[in-house]
């Protein structure tokens, strides 16, 4: 009898919280990896106050050094998620787990690394490791906004159907536009192909990122017949409702674009990082 | 040979799997015989199996004992070779031999035949299967000169080119006919199926959706509530709604089905366990029936499986011939099953043992107990020790047959536990519902349990009738008990429980009203319901309840009319209990009724709570009735855990696709984007691991298992026959085989080889075996195992980057949904 302990009457416990409900990364385990985070620089900024070096704060201090080991640790680990996530191995991580503390510990690695360089900035590799560092970090905070943002959007614009289903919807209305040309006249028949001719869409990153199409066929085509002609009404009600279709095509084309462009500059920037992390650390060590 | 004049050794009756090993232990032991079959070839069922089907050998761990070779393989095959041993062995066979009447006893039967012959023999073995003769049809012109050729079977559908062919028959059989003549547009087959009703009610689901499929594509013409009326040169007459109407038809295939011997068994004298229909005849351990030297084998005695035929059949004339010392050939299999247990017994005394104690197995036969017994894991368990804990997947049954166990039911403290005794069960509510176990149940003294896995717990109740209404009849007991706490005893209830009768609801169909009186009470037995009340006109969403919960039980108590409206979710079954006969149990015994009342205000306060509170209810409830309302109608009332991805998270990444697939042989099991959304709650096409999987409804290898971990999961011995894939109504089953093996992750990040995380394209799977001068392996079918046996649970869940995925149960979304903005 393994019944009685799944009481099926409501009582207080059947009210109880949900064991397992969607929480974001930044959330992860309740803000787990901020707090860390937030010790981390903190007692780093701390330790830096307190630390009264001769003649100023520098890399090359006691304090300077652990911070640096630090920051280069961090910095070799944060870059590592790029394996991470595509290393499908089994085991108890969760790479929801692995981007929040990657997210928070980038943050802080943005103070740790500042105090390390004492501020001291110039024109040589140095203050650029420093430099694609803040540049990595920026992107990903731009990607951690877009992240919080754009997926709701995503959802909002599909609505209730899939890409798949809008493929099929735009198949269909070229087809539907076809058969309705077809006994129209040679200018229909030209706006139509045209319609037909313009991609869903835009080949290009700017076009896709701001979601329009240069020289839309379809647009063209509804501006160029006369509304109010009872035999072109049908053909018309087609192009209507195709730019309605184009128009959510395009702008779930948009969110995902911008889902990914920012990558584009986080992952660049961070091989650019670590190649001149590298050189800072060999021309500390071998040219100081 | 004039055998009317001869007294046989044995007759047998039947050329099946059972009936030909009989015929050849007796050829080989020179006894003599005659092997009689009503068709003009030997094992007529699986002669009639399509061309090519894979014949299964289950169960594997059964040796086989018999003079017949047989391994798994093509119906060619198994057949080509039963006839070249059967032929070795010297067996007289007589074709076209209906048996129409066996009368007399040992020594001295007379078997009638059709064609008026008559055979008598000292003994007779009938192995004439469950299929019965098919049923015919009865219309004019059949078998005249000219009109279409009319046929009971269909051995090869492409066998067939350029006919009119018309199917009569609404079942399985006759639209899978339909499907295979017309399946090859080459061949050119105008194929026509009639119904004389308006649905298709007999048969599968699936069956019928490819059959709407396959009209709505033109390629079978579907005629309903239209019956044959008679037969003409190249035409059929048929009898439409309209009036007639002439169908051009070549040829007839009509599956009517067919008439259970039963009546034919029982003219000879022969007992059966119970009346109901699906009864076996009364045999001893030899196989012999009521009829002293009448001997029933095979399908018939309830033994469907072709390796089970052929020992039976080898056994049964061993034990005719006098060799009372043969052991069946489980003997050895149950030696082991009995091995943990002191002191030593006979496998025959174990059984008897624990027929004689435990309440299930009493309506089961010795013959069944020792197939049942083949899966069970029988041992002693020290007092204390722990049988199974709470919220461990398992849906095994667990019968007491000897000592008692105890079910915590609070940890406590104060701990509190409950004692179930001697030739009881347990972990039935596992079973029933294909969810984890309720409970942490241990022993309570020294005790022998008997754990049978669930599909043999599922054969013991669907093939003993009275076995499964033992079943319900103590689930019931135990959830009344719970429910009606005070004071009341299982002797109570037994008037209560003979008005139990089983009930079943489609899906979506309000089993109760609002507003309405009556006062039965209901328990869920299989499937799920959800719990509604009508707020301000809208009907807002309460609760789910999975199977084993009950409802109706206030009106019992106080006869007010239903407080809210019970939905099937799916399609379910339950218990209903008549309201009349708790009012008698009340009217004895008031005191009870009001204590009950009085425990049960918790769930009273709550309809109260909506009550007083329902002009208040704004959008965020009616968002949680949809929601609720949306996860329900797909088909996660019958999950026990599903993928679920909120969009409010998800980037699209697909990460979760690309870890199943190279988690997984390299192909995902997932289709994240596909599957319906609703208020940012997205279900993706993936496997839900129903409570009772639709995909385990016709495995013909049996390759779909429930796992240790409730993940429901196809082994390697799938045969690639898509049924599961048709069975599936969520469509997460895929056919496919696995893609050649990629290069390693980094040799694709930093030369670029290979095609990257995920399942590869295609295109590149091709280019890559034809590189390596590979054959694709066959296709088999593909579905979500739930990542058993991974360390860190499903791969989808720990790859998603935002959180946007989880894994959950029923009664945790619906939670869920309610907890959401």
């Amino acid at each position: 009898m393994n019944a009685p302990a799944r009481p099926s009457a409501p009582s207080t416990t059947a009210r109880r919280a949900p064991q397992a409900i969607h929480e974001g990364f930044l959330a992860h385990r309740r803000y787990r990896w901020a707090w860390i985070a937030a010790l981390l620089a903190g007692s780093s900024v701390l330790l830096y106050a307190l630390d009264d070096p001769w003649p100023r704060p520098n890399g090359g201090t006691a304090l300077g050094y652990a911070l640096g080991t630090l920051s280069a640790g961090l910095i070799v680990w944060l870059s590592l998620l790029g394996i991470r996530k595509r290393r499908f191995t089994d085991g108890p991580w969760s790479l929801k787990a692995w981007v929040s503390a990657h997210v928070w510990l980038g943050l802080a690695l943005a103070i740790i690394a500042t105090l390390h360089a004492g501020f001291q900035f110039g024109w040589n590799v140095h203050t650029l490791a420093w430099a694609l560092m803040m540049g990595v970090i920026l992107s990903g905070v731009w990607g951690v906004v877009l992240y919080q943002r754009l997926p709701r959007q995503l959802s909002d614009n599909r609505a209730t159907a899939s890409e798949r289903a809008m493929a099929a919807a735009l198949a269909e209305s070229d087809r539907a536009l076809e058969a309705a040309a077809r006994p129209l006249g040679d200018r229909e028949a030209a706006l139509v192909r045209d319609a037909l001719a313009t991609p869903a869409v835009g080949r290009s990153l700017g076009s896709r990122l701001a979601g329009r199409v240069p020289r839309c066929g379809t647009a063209a085509a509804l501006r160029a017949l006369p509304e109010g002609d009872p035999e072109l009404a049908p053909l018309r009600d087609l192009l209507a409702a195709r730019s309605v279709l184009l128009a959510r095509i395009r702008t779930n084309a948009r969110l995902k674009t911008w889902l990914q462009v920012w990558l584009l500059v986080h992952v660049p920037l961070t091989v650019a990082l670590l190649a001149a992390l590298l050189a800072h650390i060999v021309s500390v060590f071998f040219y100081w | 040979m004039e055998p009317s004049e001869e007294l046989l050794d044995v007759a047998i009756v039947g050329s099946g799997p059972a009936g030909l090993a009989a015929a050849a232990r007796a050829a080989r032991r020179g006894m003599r015989h005659l092997l009689l079959e009503k068709t003009d070839h030997l094992a007529d069922t699986i002669f009639r199996y399509q061309k090519g089907k894979h014949v299964m050998a289950t169960p594997p761990q059964l040796l086989l004992r018999c003079d017949l070779a047989f391994e798994a393989g093509a119906r060619e095959t198994v057949l080509a070779r039963w006839a070249e041993d059967a032929a070795a062995a010297g067996i007289a066979v007589r074709h076209h031999a209906e048996v129409t009447e066996i009368s007399g006893t040992r020594g001295d039967f007379t078997l009638g035949l059709a064609d008026g012959t008559r055979i008598r023999a000292a003994h007779v073995v009938l192995a004439i299967g469950t299929q019965g003769n098919p049923n015919l049809l009865k219309i004019p012109g059949v078998g005249a000169p000219g009109a279409p050729v009319v046929q009971y079977t269909l051995d090869d559908p492409a066998a067939f080119v350029d006919e009119h062919i018309v199917v009569v028959g609404s079942g399985d059989a006759g639209i899978e006919n339909a499907l295979g003549l017309a399946a090859d547009p080459a061949q050119g087959n105008h194929v026509t199926l009639l119904n004389r009703s308006a649905d298709f009610a007999k048969a599968k689901d699936a069956n019928v959706k490819a059959l709407m499929a396959a009209r709505d594509a033109g390629r079978i013409a579907v005629l309903t509530e239209t019956a044959p009326n008679r037969l003409e040169a190249g035409h059929m007459v048929v009898d439409t709604r309209d009036g007639e109407a002439r169908l051009r038809c070549d040829r007839v295939i009509a599956r009517l089905g067919s008439a259970p011997p039963r009546a034919f068994v029982e003219k000879a004298g022969v007992a059966f366990t119970s009346a109901a229909r699906e009864a076996f005849p009364l045999l001893s351990p030899q196989f012999e029936t009521s009829v002293p030297g009448l001997h029933v084998i095979g399908a018939l005695a309830g033994y469907p499986l072709i390796k089970h035929c052929l020992n039976q059949g080898h056994d049964v004339i061993e034990f005719i011939a006098g060799n009372t010392d043969l052991r069946p050939a489980d003997e050895p299999i149950l030696e082991r099953v009995f091995a943990g247990l002191q002191p030593a017994r006979p496998v025959d005394d174990w059984i008897a043992f624990l027929r004689a104690r435990v309440s299930i197995f009493r309506p089961v036969s010795p013959l069944q107990m020792r197939e049942l017994l083949l899966d069970a894991t029988v041992r002693r368990y020290a007092a204390g020790e722990v049988v199974f804990v709470k919220n461990d997947v398992g849906a095994s049954l667990f019968a007491i047959a000897e000592g008692a166990v105890e079910v915590e039911i609070d940890p406590g403290p104060p701990r509190r536990t409950a004692t179930i005794g001697e030739g009881s069960i347990v972990g039935e509510v596992g079973l029933i519902s294909g969810r984890r176990r309720g409970a942490t149940v241990r022993a309570a003294t020294p005790a022998i349990l008997v754990e049978l896995p669930r599909t043999a717990a599922l054969r013991l109740i669907g093939t003993v009738p009275d076995a499964g209404a033992e079943v319900d009849r103590i689930t019931t007991t135990r959830l009344l008990l719970q429910i009606f706490q005070s004071g009341l005893v299982a002797e109570d209830l037994a008037p209560i429980l003979e008005t139990a009768r089983t009930v079943t609801a489609r899906a979506g169909e309000a089993i109760v009203t609002e507003g309405e009186t009556g006062d039965d009470m209901f328990v869920i037995r299989r499937g799920s319901c959800t719990v509604e009340k009508r707020i301000g006109g809208r009907p807002v969403f309460l609760r789910y309840l999975p199977a084993g919960s009950y409802f109706g039980e206030m009106a019992v108590l106080d006869g007010t009319p239903r407080t809210a409206t019970v939905r099937a979710a799916i399609r379910s079954e339950l218990i209903r209990l008549d309201g009349a006969a708790f009012r008698r149990l009340f009217e004895a015994r008031p005191e009870l009724r009001a204590r009950t009342l009085a425990e049960m205000a918790a769930r009273r306060a709550l309809n109260a709570f909506i009550e007083e509170r329902k002009d208040r209810f704004g959008s965020a409830v009616d968002l949680y009735s949809e929601t609720a309302a949306f996860l329900v109608e797909n088909g996660l009332g019958e999950a026990t855990d599903a993928l679920l991805i909120d969009e409010r998270l998800c980037v699209g990444c697909d990460n979760c696709e690309k870890a199943c697939a190279d988690s997984h042989d390299g192909l995902s099991r997932l289709d994240r984007e596909a599957g319906r959304t609703f208020a940012y709650l997205h279900v993706p096409t993936s496997c839900r691991h129903c409570e009772h999987p639709h995909c385990m409804t016709d495995c013909p290898p049996d390759a779909i298992r429930r796992g240790p971990d409730g993940e429901v999961s196809i082994n390697d011995s799938c045969i690639g026959c898509g049924n599961c894939v048709r069975h599936c109504p969520y469509g997460v089953i895929r056919m496919d085989s696995p893609p050649p093996r990629k290069p390693g992750l980094l040799s694709w990040l930093l030369l670029g080889r290979g095609p990257g995380p995920g399942e590869p394209p295609k295109a590149w799977a091709k280019a890559e075996r034809a590189r390596l001068r590979t054959e694709a392996p066959p296709k088999k079918a593909v579905k979500c195992d739930m990542c058993a046996g991974k360390a860190g649970g499903p791969a989808c869940v720990r790859a998603c980057p935002t959180g946007a995925a989880i894994r959950v149960s029923p009664e945790t979304f619906l939670a869920l949904a309610g907890r959401r903005d």
